[in-house]
């Protein structure tokens, strides 16, 4: 397809600005402008409509095709969601922070309260800042806060470490090394979670943090997650609860209760937001009391008359961690989702997204290697290795599925299983979708051994083949040249 | 109850899957998690249907004080969005996909994000973008940690002309690092060159700067630039693309890293998000650039298509030695901004920079009228600009605001000594009537 740029007839425009209503501005001194204007594209309204029409077609997605992505918590976007977000278009942000300014913003600032509330209520903790713009984000910022509250104790110098288990995101170090820490890994047990015993010799003093999902990316539920928790505790270090997993066990189990000191929940995957093809999520971060001290400015508080302030002169807080409140759109659509479904609805949630994953575990265990064969929670990870006695590998299995109408599930990761297939119905499907993607897993089994060629040629039927991703690396072409 | 209309399965077929995995009941699927540790509360109120959703959702929103003017920026501007931004934007085919991991199938979302980088790097003047950040303020962070790395050095320079909210991300994002951070304090609403002089040497990995700055002022960093290259530094700017419609871009100022925030580029204001940041640079940069990038290249039949590339800088590879923790981008938003900036076009982002300054250049010269209002600088301005008023100016605001006018960002909060100063912003929507009207108001208010 012809870029939007390959498209352009001088003097072109998609759109009539507004006419003046004032007197023309004298003009700018020369050594302020730009020489030539920037080269943007010229089209006309109808041209740009069919190209990202079109470009719109080239893309599966969760409303085109079953999206069993791990990980990923690729479940159906309610469409009342987006009607409510767009309720909140024309409210700026600086008016909250003009003096005075919150009196005019009740609305904004309260339901972000209410979402902390909920929040709060879902993972066990006691106050959430929703600042954090992504899962990522809310993960630098929790670890922040933990240097933060390790720093007012004195420990600055003496906490080095934070302690993840060999399956985690690779999220979790990455933001901890942003927060200044260095990383000790340790290995799964071959009962699927952090080995205990490897995790105690971990331990130390210098540990500030344990950083944990539960259950963790194989799918699994840690049982000795408690002792984890109070063993961590002994030594002053803090855990921290990545919620990318937390579909699986809203009001079945809260991270608070169980020892987590500090959460982010990523509401583009547990609370219905899109995906919006990478973004935007949003990562609000809970927090026990201790912890309370530090979280981000500003911070949205309510006064004994029930109306919402703004503080923003705390002396312990770690900053700002963003320009202002945080995606509040992808917010209003995640607290609209919590109010819809309730109580009950969250519950059969968790349920069904549950009851879907061992459903499908248990009708491929046949036709894949299950490394870690027991009761799953949300997500279970297949391996392709009987495959690979064929040649066949994991991606040779997505790109099939592809060509069948399915979203590929997550490849290679976790990293910890060789040829990892990593499948997450979501609770939003149903058992036909389900079954008949099943049926497609299980020839794809089938076509590995009697005509392996058949995967490696896949897919056949999208607009473009395999690509050759080495060639983008090496010629590193990141912009249509002028 | 069964609530089937999100999940969807009716009670035979729940019995069916049971009967299939070999269990009894859906709890015997939750026996993992040790009974002890089991949520003994779960106070989230009933639900209700989408109707009353959405009527819950109005009632919110009405609680805020609506059909407000803005004269406010401080980061956020309120433009025109062209209908097509909304309507092809909203395209579930985009907005239900995910990162797009398998090129095959997500050629939408990979083109897009190709072109989306290719309007960033014909906008800002440089040679490669990333396929967008979370906001202006990470952007800012996420340039000065780039520059760390890209020169071994620990020192960064800020220029406190650069909003204060995008200095105090940088400075959290910083903070646990082993770096030093050097504030210029401003001069006149612009940068104090000969302070910046005497900390300026060969210890510093970037200085950031911001064009148009807090202040609103437009300066050239040209020599700038040569000054920080003198000493093996990064010059970082601060941007706003609608301005880039008639400045001078980064890459003709000499600007290494060119960052900003893409709300203005066809994402309502939404109190504060979201909206996406963008990061663009000299192609010697590319392997230190934080976050997704698009890659053109070809398929096994030589047909052109696209990937996400460089994954070796990132975390889901390099864990804690990655470029950025970011996993992340805006996608959406930044797809708003390529529509928008495809719609609006090459001569129409000219003439809407013109149409804002216009405006402003009415406003300023109608509020400076008023008795005792000064202008802070006589620096050029774009479509901000400040004004110092015979009193302070935080309360000028607040009684503005009672009439439904958000006159401006006092300084007093963010700069001592300015307690007076007001930064007014006058986008291409703000009307004659309306400018009139706030001159009018304001003078009343400075009378009282």
């Amino acid at each position: 397809m012809q870029l939007i740029y390959e498209q352009s007839t001088p003097g072109r425009r998609g759109v009539k600005l507004p006419k003046t209503d004032v007197p023309a501005a004298s003009a700018l001194p020369e050594s302020l402008l730009r020489k030539e204007r920037a080269g943007l594209a010229e089209v006309s309204e109808l041209d740009l409509v069919r190209h990202f029409t079109n470009l719109s077609r080239r893309n599966f997605s969760v409303d085109t095709n079953f999206y069993p992505l791990g990980s990923c918590t690729m479940k159906y976007n309610a469409k009342v969601l987006e009607n409510a977000a767009a309720l909140f278009a024309p409210f700026h942000p600086m008016t909250a922070l003009l003096p005075g300014g919150e009196e005019f913003c009740q609305g904004t600032l309260g339901m972000l309260y209410d979402l902390g509330q909920l929040l709060a209520d879902i993972t066990g903790m006691d106050e959430v800042t929703t600042q954090p713009l992504a899962g990522a984000h809310g993960e630098m910022t929790g670890i922040m806060l933990v240097a933060a509250y390790h720093a007012a104790k004195g420990n600055k110098a003496k906490k080095k470490y934070v302690v993840v288990p060999d399956s985690s995101h690779g999220t979790n170090p990455a933001s901890a090394a942003i927060a200044g820490y260095e990383i000790i890994t340790v290995p799964t047990a071959p009962y699927g979670d952090m080995d205990l015993e490897l995790f105690k010799k971990a331990m130390s003093d210098e540990v500030a943090a344990v950083m944990m999902t539960c259950p963790n990316t194989l799918g699994l539920f840690n049982p000795h997650i408690k002792e984890i928790s109070d063993i961590a505790h002994s030594f002053d270090a803090l855990m921290y609860y990545d919620g990318a997993n937390l579909n699986a066990i809203m009001g079945k189990v809260k991270p608070g209760d169980i020892g987590f000191d500090v959460i982010h929940v990523n509401l583009h995957k547990t609370f219905g937001t899109p995906h919006g093809g990478g973004g935007p999520g949003s990562g609000p971060v809970g927090v026990k009391k201790a912890l309370i001290p530090f979280l981000p400015q500003p911070r949205i508080v309510m006064d004994s008359a029930g109306k919402l302030l703004l503080e923003t002169a705390n002396p312990g807080t770690i900053g700002r961690t963003a320009n202002f409140f945080g995606n509040f759109g992808v917010m209003a659509k995640a607290y609209a989702y919590i109010i819809m479904l309730g109580r009950e609805g969250l519950i059969q949630v968790s349920e069904q997204a549950v009851l879907n994953a061992n459903y499908i575990k248990e009708k491929l265990k046949g036709h894949y290697d299950l490394p870690y064969d027991m009761t799953c929670m949300h997500e279970v990870v297949f391996s392709a290795s009987k495959q690979l006695e064929h040649g066949v590998h994991a991606i040779d299995i997505a790109k099939f599925l592809i060509d069948r109408g399915y979203h590929p599930p997550t490849v290679y990761f976790p990293m910890i299983v060789k040829e990892a297939i990593m499948i997450e119905p979501t609770e939003t499907e149903s058992k036909a979708t389900m079954d008949a993607f099943i049926e497609v897993m299980i020839e794809a089994a089938q076509t590995a051994e009697s005509n392996p060629q058949a995967l490696h040629d896949a897919p056949l039927t999208m607009p473009i083949s395999r690509l050759d991703e080495t060639k983008a690396a090496r010629e590193q072409n990141v912009c249509c040249a002028w | 109850m069964n609530d089937s209309h999100y999940c969807p399965h009716t009670p035979e077929e729940i019995q069916e899957m049971l009967s299939a995995i070999g269990v009894a009941s859906v709890e015997e699927l939750f026996a993992p998690i040790p009974a002890e540790l089991r949520a003994t509360t779960f106070n989230i109120p009933p639900g209700m249907s989408e109707f009353e959703t959405f009527s819950r959702m109005q009632e919110i929103a009405g609680e805020n004080s609506q059909g407000m003017t803005h004269f406010i920026g401080g980061g956020f501007y309120d433009h025109i969005i062209p209908s097509v931004v909304d309507h092809l934007a909203n395209r579930s085919e985009f907005y239900t996909a995910y990162t797009p991991y398998q090129p095959e199938c997500s050629q939408g979302t990979l083109q897009a994000l190709f072109e989306y980088q290719t309007a960033i790097c014909r906008l800002t003047g440089l040679d490669v973008s990333n396929a967008s950040l979370y906001d202006g303020g990470t952007a800012c962070a996420e340039a000065a940690m780039m520059a760390l790395r890209v020169t071994g050095r620990n020192k960064i320079v800020l220029d406190c002309c650069v909003s204060p909210f995008s200095r105090q991300v940088l400075k959290t994002y910083l903070f646990n690092l082993d770096v030093e951070i050097i504030e210029i304090a401003p001069l006149n609403g612009l940068l104090d060159r000969s302070a910046l002089a005497a900390v300026l040497d060969d210890s510093v990995a970037a200085v950031l700067i911001q064009n148009p700055n807090f202040f609103g002022s437009i300066e050239d960093f040209s020599a700038l630039a040569e000054q920080v290259h003198g000493v093996g530094a990064l010059l970082i700017g601060s941007v706003y693309p609608i301005s880039l419609g008639i400045l001078k871009s980064p890459g003709e100022i000499g600007i290494d890293i060119a960052v900003g925030d893409g709300q203005s580029l066809g994402n309502p204001l939404s109190f504060g998000g979201p909206s996406f940041g963008f990061i663009a640079a000299k192609k010697t940069f590319i392997r230190n650039m934080p976050g997704r990038i698009v890659g053109e290249t070809v398929d096994r039949n030589g047909t052109r298509g696209y990937v996400l590339t460089l994954q070796a800088r990132e975390q889901h590879i390099k864990r804690h030695k990655a470029t950025s923790n970011i996993c992340s981008n805006q996608g959406l938003c930044a797809l708003r901004g390529l529509i928008f900036l495809s719609s609006v076009g090459k001569e129409g982002l000219a003439d809407l920079a013109g149409l804002n300054r216009d405006k402003a250049e009415y406003a300023k010269a109608a509020l400076s009228e008023i008795s005792g209002v000064t202008l802070l600088q006589a620096a050029v301005t774009f479509n901000e600009f400040t004004l110092v008023l015979p009193k302070n100016a935080a309360a000028v605001v607040a009684g503005l605001l009672e009439l439904g006018i958000a006159a401006g960002v006092p300084l007093g909060q963010y700069y001592a000594g300015l307690e007076n100063c007001l930064v007014v912003t006058v986008t291409e929507k703000r009307t004659k009537k309306e400018i009139d009207l706030f001159a009018k108001e304001l003078e009343v208010a400075l009378c009282n």
